[in-house]
């Protein structure tokens, strides 16, 4: 079975990205546009790893990292936090709050590839 | 720079959705930040804008927009520090605010159209947003950050640069201990292991120093440490790069070894296959995390396959190079998707669920023995089949229904701009933002409506000073305002501004010949002189609303979209125009009317009433023509069987009824037919996909029995000359000359029979 | 036939635009048409333009047009303009019933409908087996002639729709009789 990855953000472009990217390399990508919708598609389906966005409505990124790894069923998946150049301080908050990753934006396609490879192989 | 990245063409395909997204979130901005002219923000809508800012950045960086990138950021920066209370509201920053928004909009439909702009463009606005970075002492960092206008392309020519020379192999050393704590961020060290055979040749062992005996050990912890050695043709820094999510979890050390000169065969078949599994190996990379306990990397693995990596990148290049052709092919410019509520859907599929049921209910009815009667069953499952149809239809219709909040939030910046090349004080106050309407119609009424704004802010509201000496407020004010009645969407557009008299209109249009000197005019009629074409009615032709466009094109739009609009104005105190237009082009409120064998449909919306004339009341004018007199009024009559040649038709007025239509200029016209049929609703199809258009025809429906019903346009109606006179009331003979038969008449036998089919055709 | 030995003139094709001048001998491949019948003539079309075959029903007239547009008719949900061949050839209307014969076409980028008396066969022609239909004095005017081919049955003329029924065909005609 392909490997799940859930995208979340609130820019349907960056999900059309990432989706186009993964799912040419064999990934099968589900979408959620905040961290509420992408906590309540977590529950009660398998995913293998989670790129988010930091900004976003409702829940933020930092905080839907943070509602993963407090969580029992899905703590250990990787997560990728979506950052910007000079996000250093962004990167450092989601790192802390349990981030395996980032990527920063604007991304190429093979960039992202490569990121997600090193957390979690399409196998 | 673009060059440097060429890969972000893959992404090509994504540009209209890009923009469409962009016009949303400038939408959103401009309508936040109208909010904020009149009061402070709270942290929720900060972030809103924020978000809108930063999205619209992060999709440019994508699509190599540099422009768009570097001022996104910028201004993204100065409404971080905001959001954040680094930088606090006020006057100067919102203003500051809304400038760049429109320097953003315009940035957005320059990349859009892929129209370079003036190298001056925005700078000094841009200027301006830094100004208040540095004046709260935050420039230092924007500016380090705005200097790079896209760090990818940073990253990418430091790791050519750092890649060139660097062709030769080196061989480093690493020691690769994990942190216990590095599972928590489910990273996975055989992952990166993996990563760094894709650099080179990678000889493992496995520390087991730190493993604790079963008993004590902490599933979630990470024991496990690697000695790695590799030879590699990478740079120190890719090494790294493998690390980098790790190298605050993990004890890292990388080293390098002697100069990579020895590289022996036996490095070289190494390089050719994956190194064997060095610890005891099942293929658990594989599986996904779910299936595996978390403590994983706490139990020797093996080493990791390399296939999968590659076959995934191979995988990745059929898509991509289909997406090629097709992402060329997408047109740039123009919505061409909505979005459509989830409920909304679900609610249509909800709906086609019963419809199938209730038609499998139909099947499934046993066939009605001896009587004529359908059973009872049948008749409940046919009544319930139409009920549904026209759930289903509104269904549909409701997916393409949208507010009109999308092109309402156009107009604040346009005014804005306007009004400050004017040097006008204008407030655009909007309401009804969330009244909906078909799609379709959504995009036709943007250009007459910011016509009619433009018109508004141009020839409506007068300058401060003078309104100050009316006794008026220095600030003006337009209304643009949306409501439903009935099956219509209503506009008002409303200025407080000087108005116009019905006095100087008609003197206007009495001096551009538009009305004779003599001619007498209801008020009505007065007032729609504005909407003829050639009026103008300003005084000076402005920079702003231009010659040549007038009201006119603004009625004619409205009219194309089955509409109608008027005007009323007072001196000194402002105009209103009102538009009235149908929620949807698809569907129309029509009267079947009988014309002979023909039947057509009239919009109901266009009928007054109908009525049938006396003959006494019918006068045929001299010069061909026909009136009707009724409530003290003459009102010219139409024969549709006669502007349309049709056969078997009562021959006058008096025998048939006259349907009473106002055109959109108010005129009222009398159209004569055989009998009205009933109201309906009918579906619009179009006529000119298949043929040309047809003078008094604006489309065709479907009627109940199948048959095709032609729509009548009124408003061309009006102005088709009436073919009666000297045509007679027969059929047209087959006989009768044609173009056709004109040239099939000169024609000579060119073949020794006369009823062979040269003869025919030549 | 009268004038098939000026054997220079370039074959016609029966795409009808592109008559062409390459010799004749080469070997043209196999072609498939539709014939039908119009007033005792049989005529063919393309089959490729074809798109399918139905029953007359009663059409809404559209208002000063020439005869031989005999109005529209609802195919699923299109309204498609249907023409009486009959007529357009000058052989007088057809009184129309539901025993004569649609053919929906595509022409160009639309769909149309031929009323004819009734559809005979399926023909399959070689290329060569076209013949050029013989120049005359009027060739302009019976260019929507495309050829003629010999069957068991007798000749039948290979019409060229764009030429009769095209876009600027019908514009023509409508400026003509309006």
């Amino acid at each position: 079975m392909g490997k799940r990855v859930l995208t979340v953000d609130d820019s349907k472009t960056m999900r059309d990205m990432v989706r186009f990217t993964l799912s040419g390399a064999g990934f099968e990508v589900v979408e959620a546009e905040d961290g509420v919708k992408a906590l309540s598609l977590l529950d009660g389906t398998r995913v293998d790893l989670i790129i988010t966005d930091i900004n976003m409505p409702n829940m933020d990124g930092v905080t839907l990292v943070k509602r993963v790894r407090a969580g029992t069923s899905h703590r250990s998946i990787p997560i990728l936090i979506l950052t910007t150049e000079g996000g250093d301080q962004k990167k450092a908050e989601g790192r802390a709050a349990g981030a395996t990753g980032w990527i920063v934006k604007p991304f190429a396609p093979d960039k992202l590839l490569q990121v997600v490879n090193k957390v979690c192989p399409a196998g | 720079m673009s060059s440097d990245r060429p890969d972000t063409d893959e992404f090509a395909q994504f540009r209209q959705t890009f923009f469409e997204e962009c016009a949303e979130l400038l939408a959103a901005l401009d309508e936040h930040l109208t909010d904020l002219q009149e009061r402070a923000a709270d942290t929720e809508e900060l972030n809103a804008i924020f978000r809108a800012v930063h999205s619209i950045k992060a999709g440019a960086g994508a699509f190599n927009f540099t422009r768009l990138v570097a001022f996104s950021h910028t201004y993204e920066a100065l409404l971080d520090a905001l959001r954040d209370g680094r930088v606090h509201q006020g006057e100067v920053i919102t203003s500051a605010l809304v400038r760049a928004a429109d320097v953003l909009a315009s940035l957005v439909e320059a990349a859009q159209e892929k129209r370079e702009l003036a190298a001056d463009f925005g700078v000094a606005e841009e200027e301006e947003l830094r100004a208040l970075l540095t004046e709260a002492g935050l420039v230092g960092k924007v500016e380090g950050a705005g200097k790079e206008t896209s760090p990818a392309d940073a990253a990418t020519v430091q790791a050519d640069a750092a890649a060139a020379p660097a062709e030769a192999s080196a061989r480093y050393s690493i020691r690769f201990a994990p942190h216990p704590e590095l599972f928590r961020h489910a990273n996975e060290p055989l992952l990166l292991i993996r990563e760094l055979m894709r650099l080179g040749t990678v000889t493992l062992t496995c520390d087991t120093a730190r493993l604790p005996s079963l008993a004590t050990i902490e599933p979630e912890d990470a024991y496990l440490a690697w000695n790695i050695e590799i030879e590699t043709a990478s740079p120190l820094a890719e090494l790294h790069e493998v690390f980098e999510f790790v190298d605050e979890d993990c004890d890292l050390v990388i080293a390098a070894l002697e100069p990579g000169c020895e590289t022996g065969a036996a490095d070289a078949d190494a390089a050719a296959e994956p190194p064997a599994p060095s610890i005891g190996a099942d293929d658990e990379a594989a599986s996904p995390p779910d299936d595996r306990p978390a403590p994983q990397g706490s139990v020797p693995r093996g080493s990791v396959p390399q296939a999968p990596a590659s076959q995934a990148l191979a995988s990745s290049e059929p898509a991509q190079a289909e997406a090629g052709p097709a992402a060329s092919s997408q047109k740039s410019a123009g919505v061409t998707s909505i979005r459509v509520e989830l409920a909304r859907v679900d609610r249509l599929v909800n709906v086609v669920g019963e419809l199938i049921i209730a038609q499998s209910m139909l099947v499934q009815q046993p066939p009605s023995e001896g009587s004529d009667m359908p059973p009872l069953a049948a008749t409940q499952g046919f009544d319930e089949i139409a009920t549904l149809t026209r759930e289903l239809q509104e269904c549909v219709m409701a997916i393409r229904m949208q507010p009109v909040k999308s092109v309402f939030a156009r107009m604040p910046r346009m005014v804005r701009d306007i009004s400050a090349r004017l040097g006008k004080k204008v407030r655009l106050v909007t309401a009804g933002e969330q009244t909906e309407v078909d799609k379709t119609v959504i995009e036709e009424l943007a250009d007459p409506l910011t016509h009619m704004i433009r018109n508004a802010v141009d020839h409506g509201i007068e300058p401060p000073d003078v309104r100050k000496a009316n006794g008026k407020p220095e600030l003006g004010t337009i209304r643009l305002a949306a409501s439903h009645a009935g099956g219509n969407i209503l506009i008002e557009v409303t200025d407080d501004g000087a108005g116009i008299s019905r006095e100087k209109l008609l003197a206007k249009a009495v001096e551009k010949r538009i009305v004779s000197p003599e001619a007498k005019l209801s008020e009505d009629e007065i007032d729609d002189l504005i909407f003829a074409p050639g009026f103008s009615t300003a005084a000076t032709v402005s920079d702003v609303s231009g010659r040549g466009v007038g009201m006119d094109v603004v009625r004619r739009n409205i009219i194309n979209l089955g509409g109608r609009i008027s005007m009323r104005s007072k001196a000194g105190k402002g105009t209103r125009f009102t538009l009235s237009i149908p929620l949807t082009l698809a569907v129309l409120d029509g009267m079947l009317v009988a014309v002979g064998r023909e039947k057509y449909i009239l919009p109901l919306t266009s009928i007054v009433e109908s009525f049938k004339p006396e003959q006494a009341h019918v006068r045929a004018l001299t010069g061909g023509g026909e009136v009707v007199f009724i409530r003290g009024e003459y009102i010219r009559l139409i024969h549709l069987s006669r502007i349309f040649g049709v056969r078997e038709a009562v021959p006058e007025a008096w025998n048939g009824l006259v349907v009473l239509v106002e055109s959109a200029n108010n005129s009222k016209i009398g159209i004569v037919v055989d009998e009205l049929i009933g109201q309906q609703q009918v579906v619009i199809k179009s006529l000119h996909d298949n043929f040309e258009p047809i003078p008094g025809i604006s489309g065709a429906t479907i009627l109940g029995d199948g048959r095709v019903s032609l729509i009548l346009d009124v408003e061309q109606l009006r102005r088709m000359p009436d073919r009666s006179a000297g045509m007679p009331q027969v059929p047209v003979p087959t006989s009768a000359p044609t173009p056709v038969l004109a040239r099939a008449g000169d024609a000579h036998p060119s073949h020794p029979e006369p009823e062979a089919p040269m003869a025919a055709l030549a | 036939m009268t004038a098939t030995e000026e054997t220079s003139m370039p074959a016609v094709q029966g795409d009808g635009g592109q008559a062409s001048g390459k010799p004749e001998h080469l070997v043209r491949p196999p072609r498939q048409f539709i014939s039908f019948r119009v007033d005792n003539e049989e005529f063919a079309i393309d089959i490729i333009s074809v798109r399918e075959i139905k029953g007359w029903t009663s059409t809404a007239t559209l208002p000063n047009q020439p005869p031989y547009n005999r109005g529209v008719m609802n195919l699923r949900g299109t309204i498609v303009p249907i023409f009486d061949l009959r007529c357009r050839f000058g052989m007088g209307m057809t009184e129309a019933s539901a025993f004569h014969v649609v053919i929906i076409a595509s022409v160009m980028d639309r769909t149309i409908g031929l009323l004819v008396d009734a559809v005979s066969d399926i023909l399959t022609v070689d290329g060569q087996d076209i013949r050029p239909v013989p120049d005359t004095e009027h060739a302009a005017s019976a260019s929507y002639l495309a050829g003629i081919v010999t069957t068991k049955s007798g000749m039948v003329i290979v019409l060229s729709l764009e030429k009769l029924f095209g876009r600027e065909q019908m514009t023509m005609n409508g400026e003509i009789a309006a």
